[in-house]
């Protein structure tokens, strides 16, 4: 019967699918809940680059776990996930940006982060279609590209081989300390424990988390295979992902395996709709013009947002929340969630089931925020 | 570059045409804009350099005549913000600026799947039409025509008119429904008349109805095309094939700037004004009723977005006649059930993408579909795809997003500077 069930995941986004997949690989009966299609929410709307960061210490560690389980993963993966190995490109305009990617190298060569720095020609070579002038680039050769709502399918698919079981369409209206989850059609389902890994939607089931709706908007094009190489990040885009304050646009541009390309991003608090806004739109894609001026003439074909679940401190919540130990949290991923996801998985299972986790789990405890999903009923 | 007027009208067919005229009749500044270099949509379409339709003539005539401004070769995107439209020209991307806004976007051909109906030389009737009329060569080539709705016969009869030899034309609807239209003809006597002339056209050729297509093959080329009325099944020979099932409302930039629909068409009151204030909706996005249900329509629009209530309201009782011509239409071009099994798991939908029904199939929704399949993601971005699987599977395309169609990324950006955006160029400190 249900009593059985060790634990209830609400979210199929790519978070919640990578923790149904760790935790039934070891060995517990899961049960995943989302309203709608699996993938369906910022997954389906972010951008699919599986990146190293090094914006903190903790930031590193998850990230880089995570790309390493990534590439383990890779050789079981299916066609549709679309991987596409162009490594990231981080582009310097100046000098100031040009000191940022000796820092980096510097520090990503000392944990083993393959990289490569690239003076102004180099960069030419790699990108021809950049403008000419930048001062250089720092290459992240291991770095890499994915499609994420298949790869959420992939991961339930292997929970399910597992045992895990899934519903769809099933909206979860609370989460009680007791590990049940109640229904918004009434009825509730028990177990174990629970585990909110709603993204955005988070502090929905658990009121008071520090999460915060942060918009972003993308642009896809036709298929012009060939016009960039690479992931190519300015390094500006730091400082906005960093900035919590008003809006921002970085540029940022991901060749897909289907020869399309992925215009990003930008970034906003305090917008919860999901229309296109007109004002970001154009501030993101003459800041894309100005680094690729031939991107102009290029068709596009769709643009849309999503919001990242944004933290304080830019870290995830991964751990038992502060209301409950039969409440756990497995959100707050900002722009991250695809490449954490696989880490977040194993550090959750790790913890659940009293197993050494691979990297130290501290930084992403709930309980670092003193209302780490407080006043709960 | 900024265009500002009081009437903006989407479309240069019969609908828009009309509105514009009966617009501009108000002494407002006026604008009708088209994707296309020419007026008249796809009905009219080469009329402007080789007239032949008097009808056509006179409504272009007029149209020259009414001081509304033609922005032309000018597509609607997007809509940015209210009482704007972002559009697409080949000089520069275009910001125009409206107070009321008449959408009259026409309709497109709707393709149901058939195995090989993906093979080259399997087109639309309406397109091969367009095709044939910008001067494309039919000449003496085999050509088999089926699906459904009246424009099959206008299509059939125009080939043959160009050399092209009609194999057949085959309705999918059974006779007594399209007998059962007769008298909606019989009660429109331009209608008849179009009718009864393209019958003495086609003399020789076979017009069957209850008659729909199973498969096409051919090798790089189609070559056979497999029929069946059901109990029977043949095949004939061509060098290209017609097929069209009606036709499908471009209701995409009324869904951007959020009109209501219902039953997939645009919902207006007896005004033509849309649920969204100041947007007005004329011709086949409202319903497929032809091109004299567009013209008066169109007309209503336009006089009523010119605050002229008493013209409009006399064109009321004329438009009542040709809704009634729209429902009979409905009616005998329904499409039959069996048209929902023609495709196999095989048979691709989403042509942009290369995507199975069988695949399609696999998932729960339409959007499960997309997110896992591609299909719909393509430029056409579900036009094709989504049409036939709403009536294939009974679902369909679920969202709109900018750009309404395929357009440059430099076209997607415009001029404005507002609040949110105080320091455009500073954007990473
Ligand atoms: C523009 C943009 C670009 C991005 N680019 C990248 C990138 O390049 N690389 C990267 O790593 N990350 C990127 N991200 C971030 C990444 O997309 C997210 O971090 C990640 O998808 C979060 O996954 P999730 O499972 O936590 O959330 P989601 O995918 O949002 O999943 C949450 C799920 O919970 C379900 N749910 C919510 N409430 C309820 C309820 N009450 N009942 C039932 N179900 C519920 C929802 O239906 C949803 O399916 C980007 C994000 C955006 C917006
Ligand atoms: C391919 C095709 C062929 C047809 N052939 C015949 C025929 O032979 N005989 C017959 O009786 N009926 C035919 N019809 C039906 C006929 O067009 C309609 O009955 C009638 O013309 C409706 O007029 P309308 O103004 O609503 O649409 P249309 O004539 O289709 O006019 C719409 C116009 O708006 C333009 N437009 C649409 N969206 C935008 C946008 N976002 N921005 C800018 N411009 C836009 C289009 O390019 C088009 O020029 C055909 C329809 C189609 C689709």
């Amino acid at each position: 019967m249900s009593q059985t069930r060790d634990i209830i995941i609400v979210g199929a986004g790519i978070v919640g699918v990578a923790c149904a997949m760790e935790c039934a690989r070891g060995g517990l009966k899961v049960l995943v809940l989302d309203r709608g299609p699996i993938g369906g929410g910022t997954t389906a709307a972010g951008m699919g680059h599986i990146v190293v960061m090094d914006d903190s210490e903790a930031q590193f560690a998850l990230t880089h776990y995570s790309r390493s389980l990534w590439h383990e993963l890779r050789p079981q993966l299916p066609e549709d996930i679309e991987i596409e190995v162009c490594g990231t490109l981080w582009v310097a305009a100046d000098d100031e940006e040009m000191a940022e990617v000796h820092r980096k190298a510097k520090n990503y060569g000392q944990r083993g982060v393959r990289v490569e720095v690239l003076n102004s020609a180099d960069l030419e070579k790699a990108e021809p279609n950049l403008r000419r002038g930048l001062a250089g680039g720092l290459r992240v050769v291991e770095d890499f590209v994915i499609y994420p709502p298949c790869a959420a399918r992939h991961f339930l698919e292997q929970a399910r081989k597992h045992g895990a079981e899934v519903r769809t369409g099933v909206h979860v209206k609370a989460l009680r300390s007791d590990g049940s989850v109640l229904l918004a059609d009434g009825s509730s389902i028990s177990a174990g424990r629970c585990v909110n890994a709603a993204g955005p939607w988070s502090p929905a089931l658990t009121p008071g988390l520090p999460v915060r709706k942060r918009k972003g908007h993308l642009v896809i094009t036709d298929r012009h295979p060939g016009f960039v190489h690479h992931q190519i990040v300015e390094l500006g885009y730091l400082k906005s992902a960093h900035s919590t304050g008003r809006d921002s646009v970085a540029f940022n541009i991901q060749p897909r395996k289907t020869g399309q390309m992925l215009i990003g991003s930008s970034r906003q608090f305090d917008a919860d709709d999901l229309t296109v806004d007109q004002a970001i739109l154009d501030r993101m894609l003459k800041r894309a013009i100005e680094y690729l001026p031939a991107l102009g003439r290029l068709s596009a074909i769709r643009a849309w947002t999503g919001h990242r679940a944004a933290t304080p401190d830019k870290l995830p919540l991964i751990g038992p929340s502060t209301v409950s130990d039969r409440i756990w949290l497995a959100t707050g991923h900002e722009g991250l969630g695809i490449t954490t996801s696989p880490g977040t998985g194993r550090l959750l299972a790790d913890l659940l089931l009293g197993r050494k986790t691979e990297i130290p789990s501290a930084p992403y405890a709930p309980a670092r925020f003193a209302n780490g999903g407080a006043h709960h009923e | 570059m900024n265009h500002a007027f009081d009437i903006v009208i989407v479309g240069a067919g019969p609908a828009g045409l009309a509105a514009a005229c009966a617009a501009a009749e108000s002494g407002q500044r006026v604008a009708v804009l088209d994707d296309t270099p020419w007026l008249g949509g796809q009905i009219w379409r080469g009329e402007q350099s080789r007239p032949q339709l008097s009808q056509a003539q006179r409504w272009i005539e007029r149209f020259r005549r009414s001081g509304a401004t033609l922005l032309d070769r000018t597509s609607a995107i997007a809509c940015p913000q209210p009482g704007v439209l972002l559009a697409e020209h080949p000089d520069e991307p275009r910001e125009i600026h409206w107070q009321r806004l008449i959408l009259a976007t026409g309709a497109r051909e709707m393709f149901l799947p058939f195995p090989g109906w993906t093979l080259p030389g399997i087109v639309g009737p309406g397109g091969l039409q367009a095709l044939v009329k910008n001067g494309w060569p039919v000449d003496g080539k085999r050509i088999v025509v089926a699906g459904s709705g009246l424009l099959l016969l206008a299509v059939a009869d125009g080939l043959k008119k160009h050399g092209a030899k009609i194999v057949s034309v085959s309705e999918q609807a059974p006779w007594s429904r399209v007998l059962g239209f007769g008298p909606a003809l019989l009660s429109h006597p331009g209608k008849m008349l179009q009718g009864a002339g393209i019958k003495l056209r086609l003399l020789g050729v076979p017009y069957r109805c209850g008659v729909w297509p199973v498969k096409a093959e051919g090798d790089e080329q189609v070559r056979r095309v497999t029929l069946t009325d059901g109990r029977n099944t043949w095949t004939e020979d061509c060098d290209l094939f017609a097929c069209g099932f009606n036709l499908v409302p471009n209701v995409e930039l009324p869904l951007a700037l959020g009109c209501a629909l219902s039953d997939g068409f645009v919902r207006v009151n007896e005004w033509q004004a849309a649920s969204v204030e100041n947007v007005y909706c004329a011709g086949e996005p409202t319903g497929i009723g032809g091109v004299d249900c567009a013209l008066v329509e169109g007309r209503i629009a336009g006089c009523a977005a010119g605050d002229r209530h008493a013209p409009a309201k006399a064109l009321f009782a004329k438009r009542a006649c040709w809704h009634r011509f729209r429902a009979a239409l409905a009616r005998a071009f329904a499409l039959r059930p069996e048209l929902k099994s023609l495709a196999a798991d095989d048979t691709l939908i989403c042509r942009c993408e290369d995507v199975t029904l069988g695949r399609m199939k696999q998932f729960n929704g339409w959007r499960d579909a997309k997110l896992q399949s591609r299909c719909g993601m393509g430029p056409c971005q579900g036009r094709v795809c989504g049409a036939a699987a709403k009536f294939i599977l009974g679902r369909g395309m679920e969202s709109v997003r900018p750009p309404v169609f395929p357009a440059r990324v430099s076209s997607l950006i415009t001029s404005g500077t507002s609040a949110s955006n105080p320091n455009p160029n500073q954007t990473t400190t």
